[in-house]
């Protein structure tokens, strides 16, 4: 099987993040793997591990692919560490500030020439939290959409993917076919940490770096753009107490006040 | 007048509240349709269900396409429908279903797509509060009409009566957009208890219950809320993962969150921190979510909850 997993570099959740000029500014923030593409990565080596392997000579590949700046290569090393076979990275001054949209039909481009079988996503990414690229992804391949993932099951010889999905609307499942696109939520697994072995491999694995030219994709020009951005006023500090027994009252007595009861 | 669509959202067979909030946030901008997707035979208890909000019209779609294939058969509809009203707009429910469809919408109709919105203004710019609700944006679609999807809870919901014409129609299923096929199909468990999204007041409960959410629950009954939790409690079993609250949880914006004996992660924090009022219990005055606190007690939510729960019984008795 040809796996490709999506990934993103986006800035440390932790990191105080601003805007310039309608953007976020990622220049001056620390940038990491999008912690929810870690456990798609760790399912497609799941998947390719119960299925023959991706080692030399095994059956199956997990190809990263992801779009954003050169810089995002960091991001992608941590990825190959945990054991994926090699990656792609778009990367081209066009398309900064790309939308969703954009991002999906660049990834949706890429996925296609690549003639992947399955494509495995986080469920969001931290950044831009949108949870959409996933579909927009399937929509554009006019390939299966199997999202939300907390199960994934896959038939390599009957070229069958069944998942159980998981959102507010309760739980589904739901199968497909190759191709297919496949977006897995944080409880599928617990993603593994890279070995010393894997940090070493991964120096040597390669990271086909492409233009946008070169992906096809039909258009750069982002369909949402942001009007203004500016810092919310602080939230007004409010009232910490110490328990001494009236504690419970207090709050009885603070939503009271407030109109709230 | 310019026409708003709405995709009209249902639990249980039921028009929920998001629904009547996204008709307000569409009647300030023009006349609002509502579409309803249904399986077959049910299109009129579907449509009969919409009795509050300034709608004008209803249109029905009937297909047990939408149940077999999700996402991709609801986008198709809504896809199609747009095409043939050319509204000024449409708005969808900021729920993972809603964004989904709304994502697809964009991508077939090539139309800009923004998400989480808070608030549309009359030219379809959004609100969005971003980086943890510490910073406003405002966002417009560049190209075509725009699909914005609306967070519950942020629109204060107009429940005028609806009185709309109900309409039947039909929309073409693609073959692309059955490739991925329903075999079953679990509601998820309600419990009695308002829904969490749509809740005026939420009540948390995390590792510091220790697994027992009685006095989280009591707390929650006594002023009507509903009961959230966070991962570690939902990891831990002790409360189902629907009602986890966060970034890989539900996103809550309610009127009062009361969270007891939750640290205060940032992921936590994704799904909570725009409530309007926030309450925190907790042991250790260090937590972090005492930051985000009106009102802090530090002490123990064992000891803290039953007095306030019995406070809050007496005000109502
Ligand atoms: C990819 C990813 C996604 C995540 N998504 C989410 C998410 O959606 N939602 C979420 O909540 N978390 C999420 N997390 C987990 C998050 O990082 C925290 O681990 C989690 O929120 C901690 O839950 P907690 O506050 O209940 O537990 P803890 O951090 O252990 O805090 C427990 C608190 O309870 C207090 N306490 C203990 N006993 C008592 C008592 N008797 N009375 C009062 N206080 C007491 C303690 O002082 C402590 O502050 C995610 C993590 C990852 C990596
Ligand atoms: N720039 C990108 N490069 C690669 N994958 C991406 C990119 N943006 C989004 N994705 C994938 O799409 C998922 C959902 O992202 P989003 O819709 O932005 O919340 C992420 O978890 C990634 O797997």
């Amino acid at each position: 099987m040809k796996i490709a997993v999506c990934v993103k570099q986006v800035p440390d959740s932790w990191a105080e993040k601003k805007m310039v000029a309608g953007l976020l500014d990622r220049a001056t923030v620390d940038a990491v793997l999008n912690d929810l593409d870690e456990y798609a990565i760790e399912e497609a080596l799941r998947i390719a591990e119960a299925h023959g392997g991706n080692e030399e000579g095994g059956a199956n590949t997990v190809t990263l692919i992801s779009m954003g700046p050169e810089r995002a290569s960091e991001a992608i090393r941590k990825g190959l560490s945990m054991g994926a076979n090699d990656a792609i990275l778009v990367s081209d001054s066009v398309l900064a500030g790309a939308d969703a949209i954009v991002t999906a039909e660049v990834l949706a481009n890429v996925m296609w020439k690549g003639e992947f079988d399955i494509v495995i996503c986080g469920t969001e990414s931290t950044d831009a939290r949108m949870s959409v690229v996933p579909a927009m992804m399937s929509e554009k391949l006019g390939c299966a959409q199997l999202t939300f993932a907390s199960r994934v099951e896959v038939d390599p010889a009957a070229k069958k993917v069944s998942i159980t999905r998981v959102t507010e609307a309760g739980v589904d499942e739901i199968y497909g076919e190759f191709p297919c696109v496949v977006s897995v939520v944080e409880k599928i697994n617990e993603p593994r940490y890279p070995s010393f072995k894997g940090i070493m491999a991964a120096k040597k694995k390669t990271i086909d770096v492409r233009d946008f030219a070169s992906t096809g994709a039909e258009f750069t020009k982002s369909w949402s753009v942001v009007v203004d951005a500016a810092p919310r006023p602080p939230r007004a500090a409010g009232v910490v107490i110490t328990d001494d027994g009236s504690a419970g009252q207090k709050l009885v007595d603070f939503l009271l006040e407030k109109k709230l009861i | 007048m310019s026409n708003v669509l709405i995709l009209a959202d249902f639990v249980a067979e039921k028009c929920t509240k998001s629904t009547v909030e996204l008709a307000t946030a569409g009647a300030g901008i023009g006349e609002v349709t509502a579409l309803v997707l249904a399986p077959v035979g049910k299109g009129a208890a579907f449509a009969a269900s919409i009795t509050q909000g300034p709608i004008t019209k209803v249109l029905v779609i009937e297909s047990d396409d939408f149940a077999r294939h999700g996402v991709a058969a609801a986008a198709d509809a809504l896809a199609h429908v747009t095409q043939e009203l050319q509204p000024a707009g449409v708005l969808v429910v900021s729920h993972a279903f809603g964004k989904e469809v709304a994502g697809r919408v964009a991508m077939k109709l090539k139309i800009g797509i923004i998400t989480d919105a808070v608030e549309v203004s009359t030219d379809f710019t959004a609100t969005q509060l971003v980086f943890g609700g510490s910073t406003t944006v405002h966002s417009k679609v560049a190209q075509g009409c725009a699909i914005i999807t609306v967070r519950p809870n942020t629109i204060t919901a107009n429940f005028v009566a609806a009185t709309p014409v109900i309409e039947n129609t039909t929309a073409p299923i693609s073959d692309c957009s059955k490739k991925a096929t329903l075999t079953s199909s679990e509601p998820p468990v309600q419990g009695g208890r308002p829904e969490l999204t749509e809740a005026n007041i939420v009540v948390s409960g995390g590792r510091g219950t220790n697994g027992d959410f009685a006095a989280v629950e009591a707390f929650a009954d006594s002023l009507g809320a509903a009961v959230g939790a966070s991962r570690a409690a939902t990891d831990a079993g002790w409360y189902p993962h629907s009602h986890q609250v966060g970034q890989t949880g539900k996103t809550v914006s309610p009127a009062l969150y009361v969270a007891c004996g939750i640290s205060g992660a940032i992921q936590h924090r994704a799904g909570m921190q725009t409530s309007k009022m926030i309450v925190v219990v907790n042991k250790d005055p260090e937590a972090p979510l005492f930051e985000l606190a009106d009102f802090g007690v530090v002490g123990d939510l064992f000891t803290v909850l039953p007095p306030a729960t019995e406070g809050v019984q007496a005000r109502k008795a």
